[in-house]
């Protein structure tokens, strides 16, 4: 145990290098640069406040919130998970000539997206202030949640990136996957619109869980509930436990399906 | 040369599953595995290979295309997995196979620098006490702002030999790579890999060109077809395989 310890804190540099290299990339030749990652959300939320607004009208009270903070936690599952799951594929090259603990790739892919999140946290932030929104001091419990995620999507992100290596079609199934997901969860419709049938569905997802949680503390001012606190942390465990599982079984044999 | 065991290789075999290559979704896989062909043409690159080399020494590892030589290294440097058997080594490892590999070509030559440090285990901090001396043996002092992709071939692998023969690592690995360059490029690498040899590290070295090999090593390990053939002192190997 100590071995992986020494070993992360060996390659902690790599692990910085990694992240620096994906977000200089990401913004190289841009003219705006880094503001995009305050942007985007920004004017994703814009369109999609319109068109619910004036296209499906949905009757619930700040509606552009509403999407916002929905959107703030699915696009980084979305992302974080998209992402880490070809970071193995992607950096082949590299694992065949040099040793790498190769979690490190799935790791810093989760990390570059978390960045991306706290920025559009502060974009959720500035919106709030800009409309006088109350931030009620319910607000501080929101890193609970956004953790509680980003350990979630790292198990995801581990299984991905392993069952990627050896099958390629997941690539092409996971956005189909992650676009139904997308309905799964209440980011766009509130759950009361939800027919029977599907509520029971959308309750089962793991995201709906920390969307209700984030949207309780951020807008409703109320404490999200032990219930939720501690399916979130079981649901959490046994994903990165599964993760890494998978991840640290099949390792070895990356090299050679690559 | 001192009794410390630096790099320990038991009874080493590694298998190759050829017809993995051949499918790459589920419904192949589950038909193949139904049909039970999954494991059909086995190849094994290295068949019980069992050696230990000392530090200060420098191992040369000859033999034939195909003989597993890099299969060998690869093993050592951590890279793959052995089938059967073992290796440990004792001390920090620098590879060097295939120049440029830990690269991003979008990154600038400075860079990259520091990224292919981390990727040995430096610190920020340490390349950056390193970095004069890398610019300087690389010869790239105007070049260092300029991205990776734009470079030539021989700048590149300039690159990638002064970041990987940094500082002093207790096992360096040579793959071969001390064939690109020009002649004095070539002259200066043979200097530094005799100066890291001196100040006490551990070499090995894959080369097809026996002059090379019998001006640096010191030991010789053969390996045909997966097998080591012959192990033991430059001089009389040398010979041999030179006559086969």
């Amino acid at each position: 145990m100590s071995a992986y310890i020494q070993n992360f804190i060996k390659f902690q540099p790599l692990l910085g290098e990694l992240i620096a290299r994906d977000i200089k990339i990401k913004y190289r030749r841009s003219v705006l640069g880094v503001l995009w990652t305050l942007l985007n959300p920004l004017c994703m939320m814009i369109v999609l406040s319109v068109v619910f607004s004036n296209i499906f009208k949905f009757d619930i009270e700040n509606f552009p919130l509403y999407i916002l903070s929905g959107q703030l936690i699915f696009n980084f599952f979305s992302d974080a998970t998209t992402s880490s799951m070809s970071s193995i594929v992607s950096s082949a090259s590299l694992i065949k000539k040099v040793y790498v603990p190769k979690y490190l790739f799935v790791l810093s892919h989760i990390f570059s997206s978390f960045i991306n999140l706290m920025a559009s946290f502060t974009a959720l932030l500035l919106v709030m202030m800009a409309t006088r929104t109350e931030l009620h001091w319910t607000t501080l419990l929101a890193p609970v949640p956004l953790l509680l995620l980003v350990l979630f999507s790292l198990g995801v992100g581990l299984v991905l990136a392993a069952v990627t290596v050896k099958f390629r079609d997941i690539m092409h199934l996971y956005s189909v996957f992650i676009t139904a997901l997308m309905y799964l969860t209440p980011v766009i419709y509130p759950m009361a619109m939800l027919p029977e049938w599907l509520t029971g569905f959308v309750m089962l997802n793991p995201i709906t869980n920390i969307v209700l949680m984030f949207r309780n503390v951020m807008l409703y001012n109320t404490f999200f509930g032990w219930r939720s606190l501690f399916v979130a942390v079981v649901e959490t465990g046994i994903m990165l436990m599964i993760g890494f599982w998978v991840f640290y079984k099949n390792q070895d044999n990356f090299i050679l399906n690559l | 040369m001192s009794d410390k065991v630096m790099v320990k290789v038991e009874h080493v075999s590694m298998k190759f599953n050829l017809s993995s290559e051949k499918f790459d979704s589920f419904k192949e896989y589950v038909i193949k595995s139904l049909k039970n062909q999954v494991s059909f043409e086995e190849f094994w690159a290295l068949k019980d290979v069992s050696f230990e080399v000392m530090q200060g020494d420098a191992l040369g590892l000859i033999g034939l295309n195909g003989s597993g030589k890099s299969t060998m290294l690869k093993t050592i440097a951590g890279v793959l997995k052995p089938t059967e058997g073992s290796v440990h080594v004792n001390g920090s490892v620098a590879p060097l196979i295939e120049l440029g590999a830990g690269f991003d070509m979008d990154l600038t030559a400075r860079e990259n620098v520091f990224l292919n440090g981390a990727l040995l285990g430096h610190s920020r901090k340490e390349m950056e006490a390193f970095y004069d001396d890398i610019v300087s043996f690389s010869e790239l002092e105007n070049f260092m702002n300029v991205p990776v992709k734009n470079f030539s071939s021989g700048m590149v692998s300039r690159l990638a030999f002064s970041i990987a023969t940094i500082g002093v690592p207790d096992i360096l690995i040579v793959d071969e790579v001390l064939s690109v360059g020009d002649f004095r490029f070539q002259e200066k690498c043979e200097r530094r890999i005799q100066a890291m040899a001196d100040q006490g590290t551990t070499i090995l070295f894959v080369s097809h060109s026996i002059a090379q090999v019998k001006k640096i090593c010191d030991k010789i390990a053969w390996l045909e077809s997966g097998q080591l053939k012959r192990f033991g002192a430059a001089s009389e190997i040398c010979k041999e395989y030179e006559q086969s």
